[in-house]
């Protein structure tokens, strides 16, 4: 992005982000009110908001090898792409505990502690929590790089929606496993980065000899 | 409160079937529907069907949600999907062939089948392996009845079950990634088989089966998971062995060959001590409610597994 946004416009593209992010769990949840969302409404919103968690967690991850590979500077972008994979993994949860589950907390609990799929879950959504709380430019300053180590449990929370993503159906359908790759890509990606990075820069330097 | 009744002895058995079949055009004919002597396709909507004394005394889920949420993979994974894109499907006409271990194996036309055993009206319980639930009134006739039209021979043990292989017309059968392996097969011992509640069933609501609920044949097995209740039937073979189950197959860990409901036996991923009622609740008010052993039909089938440990043959 070679035109530089006065900070009024960035502002404002952010909270677009933020209002286009959140419309469809606005939206699904309004045709749940008119009951238009099929036989189990419950489950399709249940769905709904876990998928939505998938795709702004993949956005989250894609911000920096699109970058690294000069295709797109999303960076400004990151944090609420971050905070609104966040926001519906909570959306999430609390539809499985009070639609789903109607707060049976005995039911839920067991849940949470016998099924492998809802335990990844649960410690997905867990891990996420110390990153949104500490997504503002306070914790920024104050944590300095040790902001930059918290942060890197994203990528622990992002294996752990996978696993839980892949337990939860009987059978993988061509969108699951098209999120899980996309996951597994971009997790693998943070590996080879360095060398990315390595290579990147041996060519800037020869670029400049 | 008796959430089921028990049956009458149908009276198919206490009257001469010829005449009790007479008894039964009459029946039809007052009921201003008549299937065995109507001129017109079998198929063509609504059944005259016997009301039966096997019903469950609970709401029924609306035939809109019956028809709209279904698992059947050969039409794709989602819930929406068979209800979507089961158009192209035929089920007429349509043949199911009853051989093995039978001293007459016979291919029957769905029409003959329609004529030969009297339609009746069951209102079951139907509850999935995922933990939701729906109370549906089938048409059918018990399994029993044709199996006992083809003679099973001594040997015979178990019963295994075929379903329709049509990627032309079955769009979760095409393409790159297969769900499941098919066909569709599933299997059940003999005494489970011929149990008065193991219905075939044609229709449900009163009309022949739409084409995402199992058209134009299915087996329905209420105290069973639903998967048990293999759709669009092609072939029935009596055996010796214990058959193969697709589900069985794909994930032998997950579900056994049995599958009978059992609040007790969680699946290794979800509780199956409770259900979600479809079509009652809706967003706000899910009904759930206790999963019963047996889906509860505990007092007809329990003796058919006496003696054996059900968290072993889960
Ligand atoms: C990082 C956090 C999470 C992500 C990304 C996530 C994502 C998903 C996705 C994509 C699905 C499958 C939707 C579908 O089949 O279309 C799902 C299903 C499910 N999730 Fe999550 N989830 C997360 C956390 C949780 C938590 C904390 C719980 C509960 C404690 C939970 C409970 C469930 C349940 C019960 C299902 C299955 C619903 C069903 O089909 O019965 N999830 N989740």
């Amino acid at each position: 992005m070679a035109a530089k946004l006065s900070p009024k416009m960035q502002s404002a593209l952010i909270w677009g982000l933020y209002a286009l992010g959140l419309f469809p769990a606005l939206w699904t949840f309004w045709l749940g009110v008119q009951n238009q969302l099929g036989a189990d409404p419950v489950k399709a919103f249940e769905h709904t908001l876990g998928v939505w968690t998938i795709r702004f967690l993949v956005l989250t991850l894609l911000v920096t090898p699109l970058r690294d590979f000069n295709l797109f500077n999303g960076l400004r972008y990151r944090r609420a792409l971050g905070l609104l994979a966040f926001y519906y993994a909570v959306m999430h949860f609390l539809t499985y505990a009070v639609l789903d589950q109607t707060l049976a907390l005995n039911a839920i609990v067991a849940d949470v502690l016998k099924r492998p799929f809802i335990t990844f879950g649960m410690l997905g959504l867990t891990l996420l929590i110390p990153l949104a709380v500490t997504s503002n430019s306070w914790s920024i300053k104050r944590l300095g790089s040790r902001w930059n180590l918290l942060h890197k449990l994203i990528y622990p929370a992002a294996a752990l929606a996978a696993l839980h993503y892949s337990m939860a159906t009987k059978v993988l359908g061509t969108q699951q496993m098209l999120y899980i790759a996309l996951l597994i890509l971009l997790l693998a990606y943070r590996i080879l980065r360095p060398q990315v990075l390595q290579a990147k820069k041996a060519r800037r330097l020869q670029g400049a000899r | 409160m008796p959430l089921y009744k028990a049956p009458r002895i149908p009276s198919s058995e206490i009257t001469p079937r010829s005449f009790y079949l007479k008894r039964r055009e009459l029946l039809g004919l007052a009921a201003g529907g008549l299937v065995a002597a109507s001129a017109s396709p079998v198929l063509a909507s609504p059944l005259a069907a016997k009301a039966s004394a096997y019903k469950v005394d609970e709401e029924l889920t609306p035939k809109e949600s019956v028809t709209t949420y279904n698992n059947f993979y050969e039409f794709g994974l989602g819930k929406d999907d068979p209800a979507a894109k089961s158009g192209a499907f035929k089920p007429t006409p349509w043949t199911v062939e009853v051989g093995g271990m039978v001293a007459k194996p016979k291919t029957f036309g769905l029409e003959d089948l329609m004529k030969t055993f009297p339609i009746e009206e069951r209102i079951y319980r139907m509850r999935c392996v995922e933990a939701w639930s729906m109370v549906i009134p089938w048409d059918g006739f018990p399994l029993a009845a044709l199996l006992n039209a083809v003679e099973p021979t001594s040997e015979a043990k178990y019963v295994a079950f075929e379903s329709v292989v049509r990627p032309e017309e079955m769009p979760g059968q095409s393409g790159v990634f297969q769900s499941l392996p098919w066909p569709y097969v599933e299997g059940l011992r003999l005494d489970e088989a011929m149990h008065p509640l193991t219905l075939l069933a044609v229709g449900l609501y009163g009309e022949t089966l739409p084409n995402q609920n199992g058209a134009p044949i299915r087996l329905v097995v209420p105290w069973k998971y639903g998967f048990k209740g293999i759709k669009s039937i092609v072939k029935i073979t009596l055996t010796d062995k214990q058959p193969p189950s697709t589900w069985n197959i794909a994930n032998p860990s997950e579900y056994g060959f049995y599958s009978n409901v059992n609040p007790a036996v969680d699946h290794p991923r979800w509780s199956q001590a409770t259900e979600r009622r479809i079509g009652t609740g809706g967003f706000f008010g899910t009904a759930r409610v206790d999963t019963l052993p047996f889906n509860g039909y505990a007092n007809e089938v329990a003796d058919l597994y006496k003696g054996m440990d059900l968290k072993v043959n889960f």
